[in-house]
């Protein structure tokens, strides 16, 4: 339960940082670790270099702004889940932030644990990248060749897997504001408070458009769009384009299930709040 | 070709310690091997039972979850830090002394700094937020009836403690 060895830098700038990472195709980026330390330390990973953004200034700004053309809240990549959990300005501009962060881990893991971290981690069992695919947001990645943006839709490849290149850099996360009369919900079932979802649901209504993202149920985070379906039919209608698996944790019947539970209450939580 | 070893400045509770660690030391074992303050323990090694827990710059954090060498510019409580120097117990300390809040005692430094910080942020849980407080650590005796018994006479003795 040690990690193997690897070298280690701590740059003072994000050009230093990026400069660490090229020609170093197995380095790692370093900034909470609440996901990376345990894969280390069991020995699941093995990377050559640790890249520890944590020495960078101005990386753990929380900030509402207008990003093409769209206004949201744009988070740092040193932003703890802590500090965004309780910005006043990410409940009012986006509640489903808060909503979701509320169940990640527990909250010492938040306190160190990033919410960009858990975004490019990409695991489709965590809360954060599916509340980014689900309202159109998108990261801030600063790689050689300078900085471009990676929508949510394009970033999650597979378990684990992010359209991050190796020599790129997560800045910041964008999450679009909430528009007006819109609403959103978020309802997960865990084993234990804390513990990973067996099933997660966020849902944003707007108007007409009912959409409801899922996670733990495929190795990617999903978004299913049920604009026009009636409340009675909105899990069977989910579940037509979901393939739920199985796993150690529970089987695809029983993932089925809380899918078509989780569908029907994420919506209801949201009308009722209307 | 032998490891790389980085200085690392580590300041807990309230003094400084200059090691010489391998970039892999965790936290965990720098404090309990480098620095001997065997008071932090390791349950599970991966984050998730909480003995380990320390305070960083007062908020709690898994220690087996960070490097030393990741610890610089911070100032880290341990659970040897909780007392008062003459040896006079924390009030939290107090409170698992007389509600029984301990059994075997291998989780109680987690405990013991989480709720410390717990109470820090909330000094007046209800019991709701007690248990919510202390749902981050597992206690493998399962004494957790006490330990939540302890976080709110914790709260007393702390609000006794206060400066009228």
């Amino acid at each position: 339960m040690k990690p193997a060895p690897f070298d280690y830098r701590r740059p003072g700038t994000l050009a230093e940082a990026v400069a660490s990472l090229a020609g170093e195709p197995n380095a790692k980026v370093l900034a909470g670790g609440q996901s990376l330390v345990p894969l280390l330390s069991m020995r699941l990973a093995a990377p050559s270099l640790l890249v520890d953004i944590n020495g960078i200034s101005g990386l753990d700004r929380i900030e509402v702004c207008e990003q093409q053309g769209v206004d949201g809240v744009r988070v740092g990549a040193l932003a703890r889940h802590a500090a965004v959990l309780a910005s006043p300005d990410v409940r009012r501009v986006q509640p489903l932030v808060p909503m979701a962060l509320a169940h990640v881990a527990h909250a010492t893991i938040r306190n160190r644990g990033t919410t960009v971290g858990s975004l490019v981690h990409a695991d489709a069992a965590a809360e954060m990248p599916v509340v980014l695919t689900l309202l159109g947001g998108h990261l801030e990645v600063e790689g050689p060749a300078g900085r471009r943006t990676i929508h949510a839709d394009d970033l999650y490849i597979g378990p684990l897997e992010s359209a991050l290149s190796h020599d790129e850099i997560a800045v910041a996360a964008f999450f679009p504001a909430l528009a007006p009369g819109a609403g959103v919900g978020f309802e997960e079932i865990a084993r234990r408070h804390g513990d990973y979802a067996l099933v997660g649901a966020a849902a944003l209504v707007d108007g007409d458009s009912v959409k409801v993202g899922y996670l733990s149920v495929s190795d990617v985070p999903t978004v299913v769009d049920l604009s026009g379906v009636a409340d009675a039919d909105l899990g069977e209608a989910a579940l037509e384009k979901l393939e739920p698996m199985s796993d150690i944790h529970a089987t695809a019947a029983y993932r089925s299930q809380l899918v078509r539970v989780l569908t029907e209450r994420v919506v209801r939580s949201v009308r009722k709040a209307a | 070709m032998s490891e790389e070893l980085h200085d690392v400045r580590l300041t807990v509770n309230g003094a400084t310690h200059d090691i010489r660690v391998p970039a892999r030391r965790l936290l965990s074992d720098a404090l309990r091997h480098d620095l001997k303050l065997t008071g932090t323990h390791v349950g599970c090694e991966h984050g998730v039972c909480g003995a380990c827990t320390i305070l960083v710059d007062g908020e709690p954090m898994r220690a087996c979850l960070m490097f030393a060498v990741s610890a610089v510019d911070h100032e880290i409580t341990t659970v040897e830090g909780l007392a008062d120097e003459d040896g006079t117990l924390s009030p939290v300390q107090q409170a698992f002394a007389e509600c029984h809040g301990l059994q075997c005692g291998f989780c109680t430094p987690g405990f013991l700094t989480t709720i410390t910080a717990g109470l820090e942020a909330n000094p007046c849980p209800t019991h709701d937020e007690a248990r919510e407080m202390i749902a981050g650590n597992l206690c493998r005796c399962t004494g957790y009836q006490n330990i939540v018994k302890a976080v709110e006479r914790a709260a007393v003795l702390r609000q006794a403690q206060e400066p009228a």
